[in-house]
């Protein structure tokens, strides 16, 4: 799930995609067992079908028709004689609803969808040998929870970000070093803090406790049993008092920072590059706490009616050329060294630095077992965080 | 009640006011589709025309248009049809539930967006397993656009009377010659007036589009909310709001010409 | 792009495809002599038996509205009373009243729901006091040339995308706006995003669907009722009051139901410009979008059915729903 078009699509919602979805307490009991073992992964490409049917978030596939310069489809399509469609989603229910009418062959899953996808038998395991450019992608988002089940790739892993910290810096002249600054000491910049408009954000104070109030005992910030999820509502409540505005898309975001409507508050890498490009004076951090961000995967049909085509797809958008203007467009990190080259504003979002992607908790679907394989306790699932973050905003 | 000369001129000194106030977010729609910011900040760093460039060059604006214009004309179609039918029963007879059916008229449009747009795509996927689509968002355009077709009709059907249409059936004419040669030519510019009006509620509908439309269905507000979160196209926006707006008084102008042509004509 | 031209051109084609000839501007306008078709016999019978025609005149639009839009709505309304299982997060059709209990005893559902109303009921307040001095110039003052012009500049907003003006007022609010550039040499300051700014952009956005039913009433009102008031000494306050005010009350609250329900239902326009509020078009979205828990959304969207039906039902007498 993520930010910028699809996410804030709809106007409010936001990490929407990620839904309630106890089916991923399914898929966390029944791996091996559910659908991934259904179908096996091609040991060999046979020709090109012509043709390549893609589910997508708005901006992941871009083929020339919202802005002509904008165009990483039609090299495909020359070089590989592989027709492509798309067809974009803008909630992860949203591609999940569309992968069971089995029209498509590829799909960009965001990290709750794809596990729903796995355990569903919707998608298929990925042989990784048949995709050259695999080999290339940075090893910190290979074989992770939100893309491997038992150490077998459900698919390619396509670009990530985290969420930074960004202030104004006429306000704060020393860059802020730690979130505190939107949480324990909001109240100094009382109606001029924003925060990210969705119940995913609970994590964001997650995050917070566990470095403050280790006696919480939080693990991981997807993983709140209801005492912690009180403490992090409790927090979320007072900073609440102080917001100015929640954004959940972009364009908001960037209007507030550049007004000086607001001067703190979560962000992501892409709005400071566009900030910067326009002069105004606010930087990003990732602060001392750690930060939360996502990361995306191309995943293949299990039934996929072009699976050649669609091998080609993959590989081709994990190719650095494809894969640096398609993260670039988007404003989020590449999944490799390589297409870092055919990039200029790597550095800016930390490509391939593996310490800082450490720090980064990368979104999950909250589901009621939990993610920190606690068994003694009950965890909040999705439900509860949105009923939650309804309360916290009032 | 005569008006003084300082009561007409205190009115219209108002009625510019607001007209004013009415048009600054216009005009700063205007000056931001020339602003060499993309994210619309006040006041433009600078200017450029980039922006109405880039605007008539994007397919996806054009497509975005086009498809909003299907779905407008064929939902003002429906309406047009359902509305004068539905008129037509209401101003000439009398019968039970009479009210219950001109609230059932009105409810689409009275009932929040938010609660027609979940409950007909529940009805749609849900209920009925039909799959989301241009036509699901053209059905529901057209039920909330009856309304006003229904305004325009039923107010010129009560002011028309029905001693022409009985000196007609009177002379033997059918029910149908009747509607044809005489009921429809009265109506003519109401109808017009309330196609143009369900044409307008339709384009710029946006909450009940959200829930109905397919996810290949890209309407006008929709292109437009998507790109305000794609990198770098908000001004492209500003640009298509000022084309529709300026576009749109041709219409409006030559609607209203004719509406009341023909009312002077039919007095 | 001439979509706006194409739109009500082709309204008129169709227009005039339905219409052969208009009686005076063609030949023949006459009657055509009755034939012993079977037209001509269901024609006869149709004239003959009134419900017959009533039932088809109103077969289509009830078929479409009743299955359409009753059944969705009954059907969404039923699902208020269902719940959604929290393992698999299907709808489980067990009859509960959980979500209506949630909803009328949570406080958070009080908050929002006395917030929304007020929002609505301040700018369908404020869309009246702007909206009558316009319609009255226009339909009672204004030449009949300016007249036509007063409507197009009423009119011509409405094509420029909700979405478009909303993000303008969030321009002109914002600290360096163009309210704050105006106001601040007399001491005073943008209002900021908030609840003031959600309910001056719904004011704004709503302003000429107010303005063309009380246009439309005014209009109704006969030049010659107002000379009589002013034959029979009666000035212009008392005859505005009991004389215009009376005839145009329909209209105005026909216009009323327009922008009170348009912005109870709002969740686009508070997200843009209101801060860290939420109305409860948002609980109503995010329930459905991010938490996919339609029954609760349900059960929340029965609080603004309720105030409309409660509006409705008391301003049925008053002959308002004729005018929307």
């Amino acid at each position: 799930m993520k930010r910028i078009p699809r996410t804030a699509r709809r106007g409010v919602t936001v990490g929407l995609a990620i839904t309630s979805v106890a089916l991923l307490t399914a898929c966390g009991t029944a791996q091996g067992g559910g659908g991934s073992a259904a179908s096996e992964a091609p040991t060999e490409l046979g020709d090109m079908e012509g043709q390549v049917s893609i589910l997508a978030w708005p901006g992941y596939v871009e083929d020339g028709s919202n802005d002509p310069a904008v165009d990483w489809v039609t090299p495909f399509t020359d070089d590989t004689g592989c027709k492509v469609t798309v067809k974009t989603f803008g909630t992860s229910d949203e591609a999940l609803n569309l992968m069971k009418t089995g029209d498509y062959d590829v799909v960009s899953a965001s990290g709750d969808a794809s596990l729903r996808l796995v355990a569903a038998g919707d998608v298929a395991p990925v042989n990784t040998d048949l995709i050259p450019n695999y080999e290339n992608i940075y090893p910190f988002l290979k074989d992770q929870s939100w893309n491997s089940v038992d150490g077998v790739p459900y698919g390619v892993p396509h670009g990530y970000g985290a969420n930074l910290l960004m202030y104004n810096t006429e306000v704060f002249p020393t860059a802020p070093t730690s979130w505190d600054v939107v949480f324990d000491k909001s109240g100094d910049y009382a109606g001029k803090v924003t925060a990210y408009d969705s119940p995913i954000y609970i994590a964001d104070a997650a995050v917070y406790l566990m470095a403050h109030n280790p006696e919480l005992g939080i693990e991981n910030p997807y993983a709140l049993d209801e005492e912690q999820l009180a403490a992090a509502v409790d927090l979320l409540k007072q900073q609440r008092a102080n917001i100015g505005e929640y954004w959940s898309d972009y364009l908001k975001e960037i209007q507030a920072f550049t007004t000086g409507d607001t001067v703190v508050g979560t962000s992501w890498q892409v709005i400071q590059n566009v900030l910067a490009s326009e002069g105004a004076t606010t930087d990003v951090v990732l602060p001392e706490e750690g930060a939360t961000g996502w990361s995306d995967t191309w995943m293949i049909a299990s039934e996929a009616k072009n699976p050649n085509c669609a091998y080609a797809w993959l590989d081709y958008i994990a190719s650095p050329e494809a894969n640096a203007a398609a993260t670039s467009y988007f404003g989020e990190a590449p999944s490799s060294d390589q297409a870092c080259e055919f990039r200029d504003d790597c550095e800016a979002y930390h490509a391939g630095d593996a310490d800082y992607a450490s720090q980064i908790w990368y979104w999950s679907t909250p589901i009621e077992e939990c993610l920190d394989g606690r068994t003694d306790v009950k965890c909040t699932d999705y439900a509860a965080w949105t009923a939650a973050w309804q309360e916290i905003k009032g | 009640m005569r008006l003084s000369r300082l009561s007409r001129t205190t009115l219209g000194v108002v009625t510019a006011l607001i007209l004013v106030i009415v048009y600054v977010p216009l005009f700063v729609v205007l000056v931001n589709s020339f602003s060499t910011s993309t994210s619309l900040t006040w006041p433009p760093p600078g200017f450029t025309l980039e922006w109405w460039q880039k605007a008539f060059q994007s397919a996806g604006a054009m497509e975005a248009v086009l498809t909003s214009v299907q779905i407008a004309i064929i939902a003002t179609l429906v309406s047009l049809a359902l509305g004068t039918l539905i008129s037509l029963a209401l101003q000439r007879f009398d019968f039970f539930g009479r009210d219950a059916i001109s609230l059932l008229v009105i409810l689409p449009i009275a009932l929040p967006g938010i609660i027609t747009g979940i409950a007909l795509n529940n009805f749609f996927r849900t209920i009925m397993g039909v799959p989301l689509s241009i036509w699901t968002v053209v059905i529901a355009h057209a039920t909330f656009c009856i309304v006003t077709v229904f305004n325009n009709v039923i107010a010129r059907l009560r002011r028309m009377g029905t001693s022409l249409e009985e000196a007609s059936a009177d002379l033997g004419a059918g029910v149908w010659t009747t509607f044809r040669l005489v009921t429809f030519p009265q109506l003519r510019s109401a109808l017009l007036a309330g196609g143009l009006l369900a044409f307008a509620l339709s384009f710029d509908e946006i909450i009940v589009t959200t829930f109905t439309a397919g996810s290949g269905v890209t309407t006008l507000p929709i292109f437009i909310l998507n790109n305000m979160f794609r990198p770098n196209q908000a001004p492209i926006v500003s640009v298509i709001a000022v084309v529709l707006v300026l576009v749109s008084i041709i219409p409006i102008y030559l609607a209203q010409r004719l509406s009341s042509d023909t009312e002077q004509k039919a007095p | 792009m001439t979509m706006n031209a194409t739109a009500p051109a082709s309204a008129r084609n169709a227009a005039s495809a339905l219409e052969p000839g208009t009686p005076g501007a063609s030949p023949r306008a006459g009657v055509p002599r009755p034939k012993r078709t079977p037209a001509r016999r269901a024609s006869v019978f149709l004239s003959t038996h009134p419900r017959t025609r009533l039932a088809l005149l109103l077969a289509a639009p009830l078929f479409w509205l009743g299955i359409v839009y009753i059944v969705a709505l009954v059907l969404l309304l039923v699902t208020a009373f269902w719940s959604v299982d929290s393992f698999t997060g299907e709808i489980t059709q067990e009859w509960t009243l959980d979500n209506i209990v949630t909803v009328l005893t949570g406080s958070l559902y009080q908050t929002v729901t006395l917030r929304t109303v007020g929002v609505a009921l301040l700018v369908t307040i404020i869309d009246v006091a702007f909206a009558l001095p316009i319609a009255f110039f226009m339909a009672k003052v204004a030449s009949r040339r300016m007249q036509r012009i007063l409507l197009i500049a009423v009119l011509t907003p409405l094509w420029a995308s909700y979405l478009v003006k909303a993000y303008a007022w969030r321009s002109v609010l914002s600290q360096d706006g163009i309210w704050e550039w105006l106001v601040a040499p007399f001491g005073g300051s943008t209002p900021g995003y908030g609840l003031p700014a959600t309910i001056i952009t719904l004011a704004y956005l709503w302003l000429p669907y107010v303005i063309l039913p009380i246009y439309a009433g005014l209009e109704r009102v006969p030049d010659s009722l107002l000379e009589a008031s002013a034959d029979l000494g009666g000035k212009t306050w008392p005859t505005l009051r009991h004389v215009v005010l009376p005839l145009t009350m329909p209209a105005i609250i026909a216009g009323t139901i327009f922008s009170f329900s348009l912005s109870l239902g709002d969740y686009i326009t508070v997200n843009i410009v209101g801060g860290a509020n939420q109305m409860l078009g948002n609980l109503v979205y995010t329930n459905v979008g991010a938490a996919n828990n339609l029954p609760l959304a349900a059960a929340i969207a029965l609080i603004p059915i309720a105030i409309i039906f409660g509006y409705l039902f008391l301003v049925r007498r008053t002959g308002a729903l004729d005018n929307l």
